[in-house]
């Protein structure tokens, strides 16, 4: 079916890095086409998570008095789980509650819906229950989507299909994934009353709290998290796939493990499991950026794999809201010469790195060969745990000191050179 | 032929929930075209695409129904008609009927009116009938099969344990069930092409009628509404070889009269 109109940018995906690079060419008055395969914004979204917030005020100031954010987080977790005992480090910051505030939890099924919407309220035009199947080349330089039968072209086309994006592929910009650079991660949504997230999380007034979940994974790399929602909890993990493979554990037991770890358990506690989700993640770092744009082609969010793992926080949203920004102005640049082959393109990667998302995933490079060392996830938490137990039990019997029973409890797990190569490569990699 | 279709923008019962105490909960459950309407729009535009004509589609619901109205323009509607309802959906389809009605003869001349045999929510089945009755046309229902010939229509109406076939001069109303086809979904162009299309919003004072002479007509009250939540039945058959356990599933669900037998 031929074109009845031409759009200037057709955007693949309503998600937040699409409806954002959506929204800002839209305001600059292009003819932006976002194209959405769920039945609206945020339909085949699973995330409940942590977007930081900065990044995003700068593309939309004080977006926290409409978007649907669900709580202000000033309470963040690290938690190392043993078998039956937890160590957790607390930082409570009020200061980050306040605006321009540190990050919210959201839910990304509302929040996708408002951000699609602002792009719409600036002139984008969002089709839904549509599906991008292929990309219209002529000489390697790519002119247009193609769905079904029908073909529509555009001077550029933006993909942010999200992490399992295909276009990147038939764009030439990478390969297929192996099974070492992909995770997968769960989530459950556990419901439970506004008031007993308060009382059981020691926050209100609109605050939440973040935590990071360290071991108890079955010898799998790998990680879970906590965010409190208003009235619910989202509960997950992200385990590289090949390692599961190498284990024969399958993801699901690992949240059931988490469920009735005692330090979770009581979190949970009454909760009814409204969502059961799974999703792609990749964390292999700046290693795995694909190149990020082409003739008439450009990639964003986690399309592009813009993921941050610094064991600390995992970023992807505000990467995502960054990256859209970035790949609109890079649009905007080139609509000016009216030049968008891949070199006039280019500008896209100056603008990432000036919203410094190349330049951390640099920094971070090595973090996620830590995720290689397999003591960060089977031995140290259950060291941390055990030690800090015995430290703290009182017993008849003669007492030792600290650093004694830390090497006592090091025994046959993990060697002092081990510990000390480790602590180093944690030094480097953070 | 000119054809009108009846849609309404129902509750998305999948996404009802219970509370404990057998409550459906039905504030901010979001809405989405019944499905049957969508057999009826796809009836409609197997019409056209054969004989050519228009297609004109009319909805008495919220708002927000313009959504949905959309879906059915890029369907293949030429044009939709929303008549907003005031009262959140609190009224019966008498008073359904009086809005459409009026939406109806407001718009003008029409051949056929299809709609679905029932919506997926309330499933009342009136709406159809009551419609034809106060028009004062013929009316065929349950259609699973329907054909157009110069001013008549043939149907095939599904009565469970007989198919009944039935002919009737235009202008005529039918309703069809889920078997009569397969919806479109609609593609990229033409959804793009279903924005450009027009959309007619009247208010019921557009209509000669008001929120109060509505209420009057609508005299059926809900007293109640009880939901339940069905269990999970938690069989799990495991640790034995396959034919086994075949055999124990099989004797399951005859057991539980799941296999029609």
């Amino acid at each position: 079916m031929a074109a009845e109109e031409k759009f200037d940018v057709i955007v693949v995906g309503a998600g937040l890095a699409g409806s954002t690079a959506a929204y800002v060419l839209a305001k600059e008055g292009l003819q932006v086409l976002l194209i959405e395969r769920g039945r609206q914004a945020g339909a085949k979204n699973m995330t409940g998570g942590i977007i930081y917030s900065r990044v995003v005020h700068e593309v939309f100031p004080n977006f926290w008095e409409e978007a649907p954010v669900e709580r202000a987080i000033t309470s963040y977790n690290i938690v190392f789980l043993g078998e039956n005992s937890a160590v957790t480090l607390n930082l409570k910051a009020p200061g980050l509650g306040k605006p321009p505030y540190n990050a919210f939890s959201v839910l990304r099924a509302k929040f996708d819906r408002w951000i699609a919407g602002k792009a719409e309220e600036a002139g984008a035009t969002l089709v839904t229950g549509v599906t991008v199947d292929e990309l219209v080349m002529e000489n390697g330089k790519v002119k247009g989507i193609k769905s079904g039968s029908d073909e529509l072209l555009a001077d550029v086309v933006i993909d942010a299909e999200g992490a399992k994006s295909l276009l990147v592929e038939k764009a030439g910009l990478r390969g297929d994934f192996k099974p070492e650079d992909v995770s997968v991660g769960v989530k459950e949504l556990i419901e439970l009353p506004e008031e007993t997230v308060n009382e059981r999380f020691n926050v209100g007034g609109g605050e939440g709290a973040s935590y990071t979940l360290v071991g108890y994974t079955k010898g799998v790399a790998g990680g879970g998290f906590l965010y409190t929602n208003k009235a619910s909890i989202s509960l997950g993990i992200v385990a590289r796939i090949d390692m599961l493979v190498e284990k024969q554990v399958k993801v699901h037991e690992l949240i059931e493990d988490y469920k009735v770890h005692p330090f979770i358990s009581k979190l949970i506690e009454g909760g009814n499991v409204a969502e059961y989700s799974a999703q792609i993640i990749h964390e292999g770092g700046i290693a795995q950026v694909p190149r990020l744009y082409s003739d008439g082609f450009l990639a964003a969010g986690s399309s592009a794999c813009l993921l941050i793992n610094n064991l600390f926080t995992l970023r992807g949203m505000d990467l995502a809201v960054a990256s859209g920004a970035a790949a609109a102005r890079a649009v905007l640049k080139a609509k000016e010469r009216n030049d968008f082959s891949a070199s006039s393109l280019s500008a896209y990667e100056s603008l990432l790195r000036e919203a410094f998302i190349l330049t951390d995933m640099e920094a971070f490079r090595r973090t996620p060969s830590l995720l290689n060392n397999r003591r960060f996830f089977t031995v140290y938490p259950d060291l941390a745990c055990s030690v800090m137990e015995e430290l703290f039990s009182v017993n008849p019997a003669p007492s030792e000191k600290a650093f004694k029973v830390v090497r006592r409890h090091m025994k046959g797990k993990a060697g002092l050179l081990d510990v000390l190569r480790d602590l180093l490569g944690v030094y480097r990699a953070l | 032929m000119e054809i009108i279709v009846c849609a309404k923008y129902a509750l998305d019962v999948a996404e009802i929930k219970i509370d404990p105490s057998g409550k459906p909960l039905l504030d901010g459950v979001p809405r989405r075209v019944s499905d049957i309407d969508k057999n009826a729009m796809e009836a409609a535009v197997n019409i056209k695409e054969k004989q050519g004509g228009t297609i004109k589609v009319v909805c008495f619901g919220p708002a927000s129904a313009k959504e949905g109205l959309k879906e059915l323009l890029a369907m293949g509607a030429d044009e939709a008609y929303l008549v907003e309802d005031p009262s959140g959906g609190m009224l019966d389809t008498a008073a359904t009927v009086e809005a459409l009605a009026a939406a109806i003869q407001k718009i003008g001349s029409f051949d056929l009116i299809l709609c679905g045999e029932a919506t997926t929510d309330g499933y009342t089945g009136q709406v159809g009938p009551r419609l034809a009755g106060k028009l004062g046309i013929p009316q065929i229902t349950y259609a699973r099969n329907l054909n157009v010939e110069g001013n008549s229509v043939t149907a095939e109406r599904d009565l469970e344990d007989a198919y009944e076939t039935v002919k009737a001069p235009t202008p005529v109303l039918v309703s069809v069930t889920r078997e009569i086809n397969v919806p479109r979904i609609p593609s990229l162009m033409a959804i793009l092409k279903a924005s450009k299309k027009p959309m007619t919003i009247w208010k019921l004072e557009d209509l000669g009628l008001s929120k109060e002479k509505l209420e009057q007509v609508s005299t059926l009250q809900t007293v109640d509404l009880q939901g339940f939540a069905v269990e999970r039945k938690r069989v799990v058959i495991k640790d034995k070889p396959v034919e086994e356990a075949v055999q124990e599933l099989v004797s399951y669900l005859m057991k539980e009269k799941a296999l029609g037998v």
